[in-house]
């Protein structure tokens, strides 16, 4: 098609082994410091940690100059289009892009047949395309692309493209999945439609239900929604003359993009330069390769100059990978005291068209629900499906979030049942610190009852549960989640974070790490880790991030892990430079290494600071003098973690955060409208390094949630009549439905610590975990101020309508009332 | 672009008088992006919806993806890069960055443009009025919790300054 080169099937050094590896005993582990991570590195306070900076790259984008990857432009850039799929499924038949390659302004179209490799995140189940060769399997599915002079003539071009189809039978949910297995979505499918299915059984979970005094069983269902960064993806890649090919992505995960690329394009990993510019919002959904990525370095190979494409915002909302819609039926146990006994829970995952991250989503659809209440006997069975539609991933509270908007309702119901306070149920059968779940996960810090007393104080819990009026109502929910997982995706026992540190002689440090930043601050973690340590000004770190020739492997934005691992290595590069800064110093003044202090920018001696003190610059000279040139590295690697059967390890994580939401709702029982007025969510992040981020990522979180429980849905239909199924119902950010500040509640954070004895000075994650109890929370609102159980989501005004003419509302509010506030 | 069709637009930006050849499609947020080399302004969606574009035209806020470059002909435009005081960020700047406005960034640009046409027409306003300004910017990051608190002490610290 293309007068590009051939393309190599395989890629030389990117086979993945076949077995997966099991984490060893004698894998790489962090250094012991005296003194532990925790504590000040000078002892007493802390410098820089807990105290409200200012982001590094703050004021760049305060100013419009922080630079995004549409904002870069390159001599002789082209901009490229893709073709997508009208249909839902079905075979392509014949490309003809003569007519397109015919304009003027034109340079090139590429298809499928010129990037024939399978990809995806997951090592055991690529199951992608760049550009699909055989087969679209949703509307929207990336078939060709073409590269032109500018945006306008690339889309012309689009047109000029003559695709044929051979239409089939789309599959469009989860019970077209299961009874049509001929109508295979996804050939890679080991059976029918069958994209996963995991089944796991921790004690004896029948005799539990049946030794209960109450069981509750419930169906649920979660729709689906999307991340909808306001930035839309975007690529600028270029194939030099060398044949080194360099990819700026609005990607938060450079690293396996670079292995990706690699594999697809059939280029040396070693010749290829993946760079993260600023990323302008992700929450999961740029954290795997897409078409544009492959599409634009495969033209510029073609052409020989650069290639950007910009997706259009409707394009964003067929990219996805957002939340998977799920079908959840739980039936859960407790005694009369408020000791929870079995939960069975059979959930149902629609996964779209490809794998993605799926494999992992089902198995967190049920593992990550046995904290942080005691589950004495759990039982899980889920299946994810292949169905003709944009494929779902890992959207912030991956695979999580579903399951706790179940559990947490079911909570709420067995509390009314046996009359007891649903705080009071949830504290009484809270897991506690240092201790291991039904599913042999390890938990250690854990600050969740002080979570619950901060959310039950701050609302004002006691004086509105079962206390407000008609329509009104107070209603809490719990979660816990992992704070990065003891896995890198593929197989591998290389250190998961990576840090390489340089002091130089003006006084600056300058980090390099392969982290991403997506707003959420993960430089500025490392800037101000090195501050602590070295006793700087932030001003004076440098921070190079996400550039895989310039800096060592971090894997990325993704499970809440760059806090806890790339600060963990961080400090250990820091402190290990202060050690020798520390040693130099103490020699020099004849005084124990242990007095020496660094800190605004200044570095003396405890015992007579006036005698021996000398500026940090002067600190770093004296070091480098003694020591030659100042560098150091650190790294993290997790322990191992885990259960031990097969699955065991998915799931476990070095650490878990805590979280407690109680949501205040004001509804309209005439016209269904709830209105969200406050949410106070309690968050166990470890230490707060600095408290102005994390309570942003909290309000965050919490916002999002809302905005799922009350507004957003992913939704596809027939185009119109006579047209087959498939089509978005409204891809745009107007149809979408994102909540504006007018229709956000008022958020009230409240940061709890129980200082990880393995977290960065005790830290842990702030980024995912205070989403989970926001749907619930709002739901258990809900019932208190009406009387209905939303166990569908979203509870927009027709749902809510639906549910208080379905008859007895009022009399369950009234019953409810009467029964008073239960048990405390 | 076509030839034919080609003409010069004159605006005043940032104080600048400048001058960029447009078609008569060409957006004010493509003229500022493209041809200006002013990348604060953000695409986030194209189509008016989410006012990363929002730039002020005459004083007004606009969303430069909906207007006409050639509308903005003999006009005073103003962008993020335009906001900045004597070459020091503004109060509302530093406001957003101290109290943790900014997470991404690529809302910022419009939300300080939209803010401070508010505060030039109301230097006390409520939180209420502070949302409805900004109702026609979306954040996917920060909840809108951090925006709105950074307008209140931006317009706090402006009504000491005055």
């Amino acid at each position: 098609m293309s007068a590009g080169e051939p393309t190599p099937r395989r890629t030389p050094g990117m086979e993945v082994p076949k077995d997966r590896v099991m984490p060893r005993e004698d894998r790489l582990r962090p250094p012991e410091w005296e003194g532990g991570r925790t504590d000040p590195p000078n002892g007493g306070a802390f410098h820089t940690v807990g105290r409200r900076n200012r982001k590094v790259e703050g004021l760049a984008k305060v100013t419009g100059r922080a630079v995004y990857a549409d904002d870069l432009v390159l001599p002789r850039m082209l901009h490229a289009k893709l073709v997508r799929s009208i249909h839902a499924h079905a075979r392509i038949l014949s490309i003809d892009a003569g007519a397109a390659l015919a304009m003027p302004g034109v340079h090139a179209v590429v298809t499928g047949r010129d990037l024939p490799e399978y990809f995806g995140i997951i090592p055991w189940t690529q199951d992608e395309q760049a550009l699909c060769e055989t087969k679209a399997r949703y509307v929207g599915d990336a078939i060709a692309a073409v590269a032109a002079d500018d945006e306008r003539t690339a889309e012309e071009a689009l047109r000029r493209i003559r695709v044929e189809y051979e239409v089939l039978p789309a599959v469009p949910d989860i019970d077209t999945a299961l009874a049509h297995p001929e109508w295979q979505v996804n050939e890679k499918a080991a059976e029918g439609n069958i994209s996963k299915q995991v089944r796991l059984e921790f004690g004896a979970v029948d005799a539990a239900l049946a030794n209960s005094d109450e069981v509750v069983e419930a169906e649920y269902w979660y729709e689906g929604s999307t991340h909808a960064p306001i930035e839309p993806h975007c690529c600028v890649a270029e194939y030099d003359a060398t044949g080194f090919l360099t990819v700026w992505s609005s990607t938060q995960v450079a690293h396996y993009l670079h292995r990706d690329l690699a594999r697809v394009l059939g280029l040396p990993t070693q010749r290829i330069r993946v760079i993260q510019p600023v990323v302008g919002g992700a929450f999961g959904g740029k954290s795997e390769p897409f078409s544009l990525e492959f599409a634009a370095a495969k033209l510029s190979m073609v052409t020989g100059r650069p290639v950007k494409i910009l997706y259009t915002r409707e394009e964003v909302f067929y990219a996805h990978r957002g939340r998977h819609p799920m079908r959840l039926r739980y039936r859960t146990g407790v005694r009369r005291d408020g000791t929870l006994t079995g939960t069975d829970a059979l959930v149902q995952l629609d996964g779209g068209a490809y794998s993605s991250f799926g494999l992992v989503t089902t198995y967190y659809s049920g593992q990550l629900l046995t904290a942080p209440y005691v589950l004495p006997a759990y039982r899980f069975d889920s299946t994810r499906v292949f169905t003709n539609k944009p494929c779902c991933g890992p959207k912030r509270g991956h695979g999580s979030v579903q399951p706790r908007f179940a559990f947490e309702c079911q909570l709420d119901k067995l509390a009314e049942r046996i009359g007891m306070d649903p705080i009071e149920l949830r504290r009484r059968n809270a897991i506690g610190a240092h201790t291991r779940t039904v599913n042999g996960m390890r938990v250690t810090s854990n600050g969740f009852l002080e979570c619950l007393d901060a959310v039950e104080r701050e609302s004002g819990w006691r004086g509105k549960f079962r206390r407000l009026p008609y329509g009104r109502g107070v209603g809490v929910a719990g979660s816990t989640y992992i704070t990065g997982t003891n896995y890198c995706i593929y197989p591998n026992e290389m250190p998961q974070a990576g840090v390489q540190l340089k002091l130089d002689r003006s006084g600056r440090a300058t980090v390099f790490c392969g982290c991403s930043d997506i707003g959420q601050g993960v430089d500025s973690v490392l800037a101000l880790i090195v501050c602590e340590e070295l006793g700087l000004d932030l001003r004076d770190v440098r921070v190079v991030a996400a550039d895989t020739d310039l800096t060592p492997v971090d894997l990325g934005s993704y499970s809440s892990r760059e806090t806890f691992m790339v600060g963990n290595a961080c400090l250990d590069a820091a402190r290990r430079l202060r050690e020798t800064i520390a040693t130099t110093l103490a020699e020099r003044w004849g005084v124990p290494r242990g007095s020496i202090v660094l800190a605004g920018g200044v570095a003396c001696a405890t015992g007579d600071p006036h005698r021996f003190s000398m500026s940090v610059r002067d600190a770093f000279q004296a070091a480098e003098s003694r020591h030659g040139t100042l560098g150091s590295v650190g790294w993290y690697q997790s322990p191992k973690l885990g259960g031990e059967y097969r699955g065991g390890t998915i799931g476990a994580s070095p650490t878990y955060s805590f979280t407690a939401h109680v949501a205040e709702v004001e509804c309209d029982p005439e016209t269904g409208v709830v209105d969200v007025k406050h949410i106070w969510v309690a968050h166990d992040c470890g230490r707060a390094l600095n408290p102005v981020t994390v309570e942003g990522q909290m309000e965050g979180s919490a916002w999002m949630g809302f905005a799922e429980a009350l507004f957003e849905e992913q939704l596809y239909k027939p185009a119109a009549v006579g047209y087959g199924f498939g089509l978005h119902h409204g891809p745009s950010l107007l149809d979408y439905r994102m909540p504006t500040a007018l229709d956000s509640p008022e958020l009230h954070s409240i940061v709890i610590e129980s200082v990880d004895p393995e977290g960065p000075y005790g830290a842990k994650e702030a980024g995912e975990g205070p989403l989970h109890p926001g749907v619930p929370a709002i739901a258990n609102a809900i019932h208190d101020a009406l009387g209905i159980r939303c166990d569908r989501l979203p509870f927009s005004p027709p749902a809510v309508l639906r549910l208080l003419r379905a008859g007895g509302a009022r009399a369950a509010w009234e019953r409810a009332r009467a029964a008073g506030v239960g048990a405390r | 672009m076509d030839e034919s069709t080609t003409v010069l637009c004159r605006m005043t930006v940032n104080g600048d008088p400048r001058t960029c050849a447009v078609d008569p499609g060409t957006t004010l947020l493509e003229a500022l992006r493209y041809r200006l080399g002013l990348t604060g302004s953000k695409q986030g969606c194209d189509k008016g919806d989410c006012g990363a574009c929002t730039v002020l035209l005459d004083g007004e806020p606009v969303l430069a993806c909906i207007t006409l470059a050639l509308a903005c002909e003999g006009r005073h435009v103003v962008t993020v890069e335009g906001l900045a005081e004597a070459g020091r960020p503004s109060a509302l700047q530093d406001a957003f960055d101290r109290v943790g406005g900014a997470q991404c960034g690529f809302c910022t640009p419009g939300m300080l443009v939209s803010a401070t046409a508010l505060l030039r027409r109301n230097a006390s306003p409520t939180r209420q009025q502070i949302a409805h300004a900004l109702s026609g910017n979306l954040c996917r990051c920060t909840g809108y919790t951090k925006i709105l608190e950074a307008v209140e002490t931006a317009a706090r610290e402006l009504r000491g300054r005055a």
